[in-house]
């Protein structure tokens, strides 16, 4: 009894703090998981428990489907524009945070009170008061200033204005926390490199930064690529929140994620297809991110 | 291999892991108290007040069974679809259907002998889609239809008379805008939700047809749908409204002159606008074009997971084809639809005059039912397609053919299945 409760009780303890949530993940993810992967062979229209064998049928409709190729499309154009720019955005704002003399505890925590909002919330507001189509809008009430004509943000798709929204309504709520992830990397750079570049003749500014800070910050910036990658690849709710109404979802900027949710959770309850759907998703998450592990030397000992 | 979703639920529960987040679903151990069996009746949460307090008070005046409403507000459909895989769904429930693959899988119960002498007093239009190989799967409660509104007084400034043909309609609507009022609201997507199959009845055309075949591949769909591509293309749509289409705020806000919108809302405009309103249908597009609107009803079913299905139906044909001043109340009391009792119509007085009376003989001359093989992928499909017409102006022609396919297959799908 006492070897199985190791020294101290220390396996006992073990299990007492990593048991409930090590259960909680196999009961709550795994299983699931499994499960999902189980329905994606089978026409599993309204049931869980399909008898309808179908092979790799799900996988071939999926494929050949254009509406859920073109999300695919929709989610590699949005990863590649919002990490990009969330990342310059969020380093700009730690370095300007950082430089203050006074009230930094204060602008530090503006900035970052967004990421408190729910992206529901914060996506209603955008949709309702902020971008509404009608003249009382916010947006529309600027245009009308300048005599230019009211926008309908959302339902305009030549030019995309949507992308507008969605793009601006992710940076406010992001921007703040990542913000906040650059300036602990920066405070962790030691001012003698500073005071040495300073010596060398380094020209503040550019050169320090190019130099100097970006190099320091590396582990910072790996996390906060991979962070900012998993989280556009899991967009759903601003998404869902700013596009879809009672009768579903238009056909433009559908993340893959909103396209499975109508599919297998909608009306049309196809469990199987969206099964197929989900995971031929996860695959292409998982080799994205091995894939930039490999890239960004990701766990490799750092020299 | 069948691993019942119960098996799943049982061992969880057997590791006190979900004991604690059961949410309570209305549904006893059955068999308590003196008035017979506990059954789950779940509504969705409808806009008008009081409403469930009405059906709470239907469901207390029943005295064979312990009927504990459920108003469940948000994602209806979703909820009632994720809780019928499980035993904790409902026992009675309204469902805006059922769809044929619930019917197909068996999760909906046969209610066929509760018609027995009354069928023919249930409006045909909603009845057709409740039935499947024969058998009814749902009581119709109330009949709802959607409807053109119009404000007389704005057609009259712009010289407008209220449009005979879609062209007409797509004049009217230009006419009508102006800097700050826009001449048409068809949702805030274009209409390519609100108006959906609409546009092909209007051209004389169908979804599907009565023996189970496409119903539009046909070059006249095409065209009557580049008719809505005008709408959008000439700036007379009023897009990005804060409350949408089902919503008749932006009608009676003076943001729109006409409004496609639902028969549910006419208290509301009329107690706004007084008579200054008229109804119309969709108008007609063609030669062989009629006006269309779109006739649907929420239906009350048994689910097949029920531990009391003949409990069930029997107070579901005590409260939905017995009690008839029940079905009244609730069509006329709050809110605003057509009783699916004709005997129920014909002694409403309110349904009598004023634009309710154009409503409710459009519903007769013009209305048609989403047909039961109309199914969600379908529908997707088309509503993508269709939204691509309006929005970007995509050739309608090639839009159509590809959903055509979409909707063969998925025909060919359900007439495969028992």
């Amino acid at each position: 009894m006492s070897r199985l409760l190791g020294t101290q009780n220390r396996t006992l303890w073990f299990w007492v703090f990593v048991g409930p949530f090590a259960l909680g993940l196999v009961l709550f993810t795994y299983v699931p998981l499994a499960w999902s992967v189980y329905l994606s062979f089978f026409d599993a229209h309204n049931t869980v428990s399909p008898t309808d064998f179908v092979g790799l049928d799900n996988y071939t409709s999926m494929l050949r489907n254009d509406a859920f190729t073109d999300s695919l499309v929709t989610f590699a154009v949005f990863s590649a524009f919002i990490v990009p720019t969330t990342f310059v955005l969020s380093l700009a704002l730690a370095l300007m945070v950082n430089r203050m003399r006074r009230a930094q505890a204060f602008f530090r925590s503006v900035f970052f009170l967004p990421a408190a909002c729910s992206y529901v919330v914060a996506a209603l507001i955008w949709k309702l008061s902020i971008f509404n189509g009608v003249r009382f809008g916010l947006a529309n009430t600027v245009l009308g200033w300048f005599g230019a004509e009211q926008v309908a943000w959302l339902s305009t798709t030549e030019p995309p204005w949507y992308w507008l929204v969605i793009v601006t309504v992710r940076l406010w709520l992001q921007a703040g926390f990542y913000m906040i992830l650059f300036l602990a990397g920066l405070q962790r750079i030691s001012p003698t490199l500073y005071e040495a570049a300073a010596v060398d003749g380094a020209r503040p500014g550019w050169q320090v930064l190019r130099h100097i800070t970006l190099p320091q910050l590396r582990a910072t910036s790996v996390a906060v690529t991979l962070l900012l990658v998993i989280n556009a690849f899991q967009a759903f709710d601003e998404f869902y929140n700013l596009l879809s109404d009672s009768r579903g979802y238009p056909p433009y900027a559908r993340p893959p994620l909103v396209y499975l949710y109508y599919t297998a959770l909608g009306q049309g309850q196809n469990l199987g297809l969206g099964s197929a759907g989900a995971v031929i998703l996860a695959l292409i998450i998982a080799v994205v991110t091995v894939g930039q592990a490999r890239w960004f030397g990701l766990g490799r000992k750092e020299d | 291999m069948t691993i019942s979703r119960r098996t799943l639920l049982a061992t969880g529960a057997g590791l006190g892991l979900l004991t604690a987040c059961g949410s309570n679903t209305g549904r006893g151990g059955g068999g308590s108290g003196s008035k017979g069996p506990r059954l789950a009746q779940w509504y969705h949460q409808y806009g008008e007040a009081g409403t469930e307090q009405a059906v709470k008070r239907y469901a207390a005046a029943y005295d064979k069974a312990d009927v504990a409403v459920q108003w469940r507000p948000g994602n209806y459909d979703e909820q009632t679809a994720a809780a019928l895989l499980t035993d904790s769904g409902p026992d009675v429930f309204e469902v805006n259907g059922p769809t044929l693959d619930q019917i197909q899988g068996g999760q909906v119960v046969d209610l066929t002998d509760l018609f027995e002498g009354v069928r023919d007093d249930f409006n045909p239009a909603v009845l057709a889609p409740k039935t499947y190989d024969g058998k009814i799967w749902a009581i119709p409660q109330v009949v709802d239809m959607h409807l053109l509104y119009y404000r007389k007084i704005l057609l009259d400034d712009a010289g407008v008379r209220p449009p005979k043909s879609l062209d007409e309609l797509v004049d009217a609507a230009k006419a009508l805008t102006t800097k700050n009022v826009k001449g048409l609201f068809l949702g805030n997507d274009g209409g390519a939700g609100a108006l959906g199959i609409t546009p092909l009845y209007a051209a004389g055309l169908s979804s599907v047809t009565a023996d189970g075949e496409v119903g539009f591949d046909d070059p006249a769909a095409a065209r009557t749908l580049g008719k809505l591509r005008q709408l959008y293309a000439d700036k007379s749509l009023l897009l990005g409204a804060p409350a949408d289409w089902a919503d008749p705020s932006a009608f009676v806000q003076e943001l729109t002159a006409m409004q496609w919108c639902g028969l549910w809302a006419l208290p509301a405009v009329k107690k706004e606008l007084g008579d200054d309103f008229g109804v119309l249908a969709l108008p007609a597009d063609g030669p062989d074009g009629r006006p269309a609107l779109p006739v649907g009803s929420y239906g009350a079913a048994v689910s097949a997971r029920s531990d009391h299905k003949k409990e069930a139906k029997e107070f579901l044909k005590w409260l939905w084809i017995d009690k008839t001043e029940y079905q009244e109340d609730f069509a006329l009391s709050y809110g605003f639809h057509i009783p699916a009792r004709l005997s129920l119509v014909k002694k409403a007085d309110k349904l009598k005059e004023g634009p309710a009376a154009d409503a409710v003989r459009y519903s007769t001359e013009y209305g048609y039912a989403e047909p039961l093989l109309w199914t969600p992928a379908s529908r997707t499909a088309y509503q993508d397609a269709l939204s691509r017409v309006i929005k970007s102006g995509a050739d309608p022609d090639s839009e159509l053919k590809s959903v055509v396919r979409t909707v063969r297959a998925e025909l060919a799908r359900t007439k495969k299945k028992p």
